[in-house]
């Protein structure tokens, strides 16, 4: 029925805050590229294509009104990456944050690492909520006294002030990548982390930023001879000698860091073979992997291309367990979506915090959520009509056939402009973020 | 096996979209994107397997409807008594009919009307996904037929921006066959228009001053896209020779056919390949 989440058939997902510009006509700096929740889930951080982060915290919940859960609100906004010319190549760097991810915390600060094309940065976000006053060499503008003036000595002391959230960089990590970046993860142990372009996968140490391994290269010697790329990688939650990469080929392969320096020769290799029914102009294209993540458990991981979400259990590499059609019906449109560039699309896919249900994007600004134990499946929109403080989403559903009911909407009719590519899921609780175009939409499950 | 219902025509849509998306990758912000160039030329070479395919398949049945109408006229023509020239002539179509299938592609002879023609133009020199306005003036006027520029292969160097013209010899000869076959159905004899079809590896072809004053011609036609809103079409519409570089791991080997056009057209290709790599 009506909703998915939790593991319980009766979840009604309701509107609760969408942040951004209202306007239609839409910046392209503005454009979010990016949307990650810490480990707590208090924070929540976004990317954009003009190289923004803005970070989002949850306001602890009220007694007034404690069926809401606190609401997000500005936390943090810099300026991560800047627009950049490799003059060597003569091409210009893109400052579009690509990924961020979140270190877990272990003191007062936060921690995040964020990435362009090009360049990864770890990014450290304090608190500051007090400030020293009373210095005897300066005024409290900063000005410095005049020394004749000082005839007392006193010491100075903290006092509060209004809270000040400081971001600053503390480690640049750069020049290791010839392709495009399209991928961090953190490792489990705290200390490493992977990055991946089109063609190598490189670890660092999150205190060390003049080197770098390459731990996967699949370059081959002749460029001509590519056959595929790497698309998506992310190390195993709990495991810090694994890690899995995807490709455009739609494979995605295991890798045991323990094996060798080297890991090009994969572990395990998870592959569905093709259906030769379905055997089009476009097959390569849609079978490319745009998004592989590990479930919080660490048994399964789910990958995304273009039509559909496919659970894998690590231990199965034939096939997956579960394959979930997120639009089928684009299939007999793949002609105009490559014409249109739409196919080349990358949607992201993501896990509740219990792993029982997952949720991915779609166009129209519709999301798709999947319910693996009651096998349900739900899609929902975001949208401003639907924005009304705690109204409950309506599902959508998009008639396939020749006759459309009522509320449908037919295929012809999907604003492919309009297309979710992010979304991210408390790791706890049932609260979502899905990212529009320029819009960031935040669901909460209905409390009663 | 690309689902049956995507006829050649799509191919040549698609061929032409992707060689655009290709083209415009150059001058996009962030550099050119290896992934989604990657998938494009996989399109690409889908439809150019396609669209071979069916011109192959197209060619076989032209010729085999060819010979039927030859050996038809053959008889009505030949004195009943000559019954050895007639095998003779046999036991030559057949060994140069052998020859022909590895060596003649993409070309398909002009018919005379009772089917649909189609645009005469190898993929491998140029590419003019003419659609069928085009053909009709093939149609119309044999000497002009080949306006489908097959003498030249036109490269545009991407890193260099420069648009060079090759002359590709083989498929040089191959287009003066293709030129004989088209003009030689009215005027030429049957024989000799199978002697001059079969022949298509020698490079004396006879009536050669004939095929390059209506090439000369055909130069001057335009040549546009009916259905598809692309204005910069005339370097657009010579690129095809993409098909043998860019990522030759993704070149079928499985049919002569494709091998010889695939080694000829790498011969050329270095500027392409440079615009695929481009690292």
């Amino acid at each position: 029925m009506a909703g998915a989440g939790g593991g319980n058939s009766d979840v009604q997902w309701c509107f609760s805050q969408v942040k951004g510009a209202i306007d239609d006509d839409v910046a392209e700096a503005d454009i979010i590229s990016t949307v990650e929740f810490n480990h707590s889930g208090e924070l929540l951080a976004t990317g954009d294509k003009g190289g923004r982060v803005v970070i989002f915290q949850q306001e602890p919940e009220s007694k007034n009104q404690p069926q809401c859960r606190g609401e997000y609100n500005v936390y943090s906004t810099f300026q991560s990456h800047e627009p950049e010319f490799d003059y060597l190549k003569s091409l210009e760097i893109e400052e579009k944050i690509n990924k961020i991810r979140w270190l877990p915390q272990k003191n007062a600060a936060q921690f995040l690492l964020s990435t362009n094309d090009k360049t990864i940065k770890l990014w450290k976000i304090s608190e500051r909520d007090k400030r020293p006053e009373g210095y005897n060499l300066k005024e409290e503008d900063g000005r410095y006294r005049d020394l004749n003036t000082v005839t007392t000595l006193r010491v100075p002391v903290f006092r509060p002030m209004d809270l000040m959230v400081e971001a600053s960089p503390r480690r640049v990590f750069s020049n290791a990548h010839t392709y495009h970046i399209n991928s961090i993860s953190v490792n489990s142990d705290c200390e490493t982390y992977l990055s991946a372009d089109d063609l190598r996968i490189n670890l660092w140490n999150l205190e060390i930023n003049d080197r770098s391994f390459n731990i996967v290269d699949i370059k081959p010697t002749n460029m001509e001879e590519l056959t595929e790329v790497i698309t998506a990688a992310e190390f195993h939650p709990n495991q810090c000698n694994t890690f899995v990469y995807s490709s455009s080929k739609g494979t995605i392969r295991l890798c045991d860091m323990r094996a060798s320096a080297l890991c090009d020769q994969h572990a395990k290799q998870f592959e569905e073979p093709e259906d030769p029914n379905n055997r089009s102009f476009f097959s390569e294209i849609i079978s490319s992997i745009s998004d592989v993540k590990f479930s919080h458990s660490g048994r399964y991981m789910m990958t995304r291309d273009y039509l559909s979400v496919k659970i894998w259990d690590l231990n199965m590499e034939s096939r997956p367990v579960e394959t979930y059609q997120v639009h089928e019906y684009l299939r007999s449109k793949l002609c105009s979506l490559y014409e249109n560039d739409c196919i080349f699309d990358k949607f992201e896919c993501c896990w509740n915090g219990n792993d029982s249900v997952v949720m991915t994007g779609s166009y129209n600004n519709f999301f798709r959520m999947f319910d693996r134990g009651y096998r349900q499946d739900v899609t929902l929109e975001a949208s401003r009509e639907n924005s009304k403080p705690r109204s409950v989403l309506k599902p959508r559903k998009v008639s396939t056939g020749g006759k459309r009911k009522k509320d449908e909407i037919s295929v012809d009719s999907l604003d492919f402009n309009k297309k979710i590519l992010h979304t991210a899921w408390h790791p706890l609780d049932n609260i979502i973020a899905v990212a529009t175009t320029n819009n960031l939409y935040i669901f909460q499950e209905k409390l009663n | 096996m690309i689902s049956t219902m995507e006829c050649a025509a799509d191919a040549q849509s698609l061929i032409s979209i992707s060689l655009m998306k290709i083209h415009n990758s150059r001058t996009q912000r962030g550099g050119i994107k290896l992934h989604k160039n990657l998938l494009v030329s996989y399109v690409l070479r889908n439809a150019r397997q396609v669209y071979i395919k069916e011109k192959y398949a197209e060619i076989y049945r032209m010729q085999q409807y060819e010979e039927v109408m030859t050996v038809c006229n053959e008889i009505q023509e030949l004195n009943p008594l000559d019954l050895d020239a007639e095998d003779a002539e046999d036991e030559e179509q057949a060994a140069a009919h052998a020859r022909t299938s590895s060596a003649i592609f993409g070309c398909s002879p002009l018919d005379d009307g009772s089917k649909e023609p189609d645009p005469c133009y190898y993929r491998s020199c140029c590419m003019e996904p003419s659609p069928v306005p085009h053909c009709d003036q093939f149609t119309a006027n044999n000497s002009s037929s080949s306006s489908s520029h097959c003498n030249k292969t036109t490269v545009l160097d991407l890193d260099t921006h420069v648009v060079t013209t090759v002359e590709n010899g083989y498929l040089h000869q191959d287009c003066c066959c293709c030129d004989a076959l088209q003009c030689g159905q009215g005027a030429r004899s049957p024989a000799r228009k199978r002697k001059v079809e079969f022949s298509c590896c020698v490079s004396d072809v006879e009536d050669v001053s004939d095929f390059t004053a209506a090439r000369k011609r055909a130069k001057r036609e335009d040549c546009c896209y009916s259905n598809i809103d692309y204005t910069d079409t005339s370097n657009i519409s010579n690129l095809i020779s993409i098909f043998g570089s860019g990522f030759s791991g993704l070149l079928s080997r499985q049919s002569d056919l494709e091998q010889i056009c695939s080694k000829q057209v790498l011969a050329s290709l270095g500027a392409w390949t440079r615009a695929i790599v481009a690292f």
